[in-house]
């Protein structure tokens, strides 16, 4: 209930008021298979810097966290599928 | 309403002067010497990181775009007071609304207040204004830093800035509303969301002892100005001692809660493993048998005036930086120069209280070669740096004593 009442004063709040955000560069991630649903899904809610940046020290299983995390804590709406083949295109290509 | 347009527009003009007249200025002031990062940061900042100025800013390190994480590079801490256009920028959630300071409401209220009352920026600044020099500081600064690394922002050492802030205490608004005695945290939220409507929006929680500090400030003034957009124009709370996550920025709602308050960012984010650091203060609601919330700074301090590696001269070589913890001011800072083994006193510069930068210097006599020094604060409760890396999976309170080596010549 208090949570309700805190996304309704944001909204009142942010009424009419346009996102005075970064404008934000092209970030570029290696090619390879599953690019594009990396960039669909990931970059739906946060630039794709994040994953140049945290890398390449997670290994398969670090990756699948994170990536987990991202649907269980954050809500991404990414199906079981997707996830694989995102979790197998950060573990090739920003990786350890 | 501060539109995105004028907000660039505002920004351009800023860049357009610095800059000599440019006609159509860029958004972005590109940094021609490049990014230097720390030793030890992950490879992959090679790409994430660049100086880039955001609207009203000058260039900081950019980590990530959206939300934007910006840290001030090292050269921005040369004075105990970090400009407002020099200060670090942090937002965990990427729908920033530019808030309109004519039409902005702080709702106050919730299950552990007998009333509820909506204040104006007009009623807020009508408030008894108080001044407090305080370090804001993100729990991770250093993540970066981290043996082994672990997920999040990558921050270097610039996730940090102290500045005067003015505003209106917090107990003040809450006295305006009444604590009932059931009241066991104050929670708050600010003005922006997620992108998308299922991921958590970033509400924090304080102790009513905290909340109710005579220190702990709702600011409408940073450094004499008001507040950039991007530090929490129109208003932010200010929290002295304890790490950024608290300091919510465009703050739009303090709800008084006879409950602990749930969600992500309460837990399982922004916890230390219960015993692991020296803090004395707690968030005992909060706490559960393995973890508690990261709360009051642990004693840090940062060398400025030089990077590892520098080349200096031979001779007498003033090595500069910064120092803080958690409230209880610093009562000294001492360098060693043979690893370790023996410290002299640095001297002391201006106290500006007890929860700013303390500036501190230090006299090399560099010999030919290489000269390394280390630097260890010592807070006025007796707690020192520490030589080895606490590890803790999210990578907070790294406050290992730095070394830098110096090569004269």
């Amino acid at each position: 209930m208090r949570v309700v009442v805190f996304a309704m004063v944001a909204a009142i709040a942010g009424a009419g008021a346009t996102a005075a955000c970064a404008e934000e560069k092209p970030v570029e991630l290696k090619p390879g298979p599953g690019l594009d649903k990396v960039e669909d899904n990931c970059g739906a809610c946060h630039s794709l810097d994040y994953i140049q940046m945290n890398s390449p020290f997670l290994n398969a299983a670090g990756w699948n966290a994170e990536v987990t995390k991202m649907i269980k804590a954050f809500g991404a709406p990414i199906n079981d599928a997707d996830a694989k083949v995102i979790v197998d295109y950060l573990a090739k290509n920003y990786g350890m | 309403m501060l539109t995105r347009r004028r907000l660039l527009e505002g920004a351009g003009a800023g860049i357009a002067v610095a800059g000599g007249g440019l006609d159509v200025p860029p958004l972005f002031a590109a940094n021609p010497v490049g990014v230097a990062l720390s030793p030890g940061m992950p490879a992959g900042l090679d790409s994430a990181a660049a100086m880039e100025a955001l609207p009203g800013k000058q260039p900081l390190i950019k980590l990530s775009y959206r939300p934007p994480n910006y840290e001030s590079p090292l050269e921005y801490f040369d004075t105990p007071i970090t400009p407002n256009d020099r200060f670090y920028v942090r937002y965990h959630l990427s729908e920033i609304p530019g808030v309109d300071a004519k039409t902005y409401k702080i709702a106050v209220g919730g299950d552990g207040a007998s009333g509820q009352t909506e204040i104006t920026f007009d009623e807020l600044k009508n408030f008894p204004a108080y001044e407090v020099v305080a370090v804001n500081q993100c729990s991770g600064n250093r993540r970066g830093l981290s043996k082994p690394h672990v997920p999040g922002v990558q921050w270097g050492h610039g996730a940090m800035g102290c500045a005067r802030w003015k505003g209106a205490r917090l107990k003040d608004l809450l006295d305006k509303v009444g604590l009932k005695k059931e009241a066991i945290e104050i929670a708050f939220n600010g003005a922006e969301g997620p992108a998308f409507d299922k991921t958590p929006d970033f509400v924090k929680s304080l102790p009513v002892w905290k909340a109710v500090d005579e220190s702990t400030l709702i600011a409408y003034q940073m450094n004499g100005e008001p507040l950039p957009h991007f530090n929490g124009y129109p208003a932010r709370l200010v929290v002295p001692g304890w790490t950024g996550t608290y300091w919510m920025k465009h703050l739009i709602a303090i709800n008084a809660s006879t409950k602990p308050l749930g969600g992500f960012w309460m837990n399982p984010a922004y916890r230390i493993p219960v015993g692991e650091f020296p803090v004395v203060a707690r968030f005992i609601t909060q706490e559960t048998a393995t973890t508690t919330p990261i709360t009051e700074m642990v004693v840090n301090s940062l060398i400025t005036s030089h990077v590892d590696g520098a080349q200096v001269k031979v001779g007498k070589i003033a090595v500069r930086g910064l120092a803080w913890d958690g409230g209880y001011g610093i009562r000294a800072v001492e360098a060693s120069t043979d690893g370790g083994q023996t410290w002299a006193a640095a001297t002391l510069g201006d106290d500006l209280g007890r929860y700013a930068f303390r500036p501190w210097s230090f006299v090399l006599t560099a010999e030919r070669g290489k000269n390394t020094v280390m630097v260890n604060a010592t807070n006025k409760i007796g707690q020192t740096q520490t030589a080895e890396l606490l590890f803790n999976p999210a990578g907070y309170h790294n406050n290992v004593m730095q070394s830098v080596t110096l090569n004269a010549a």
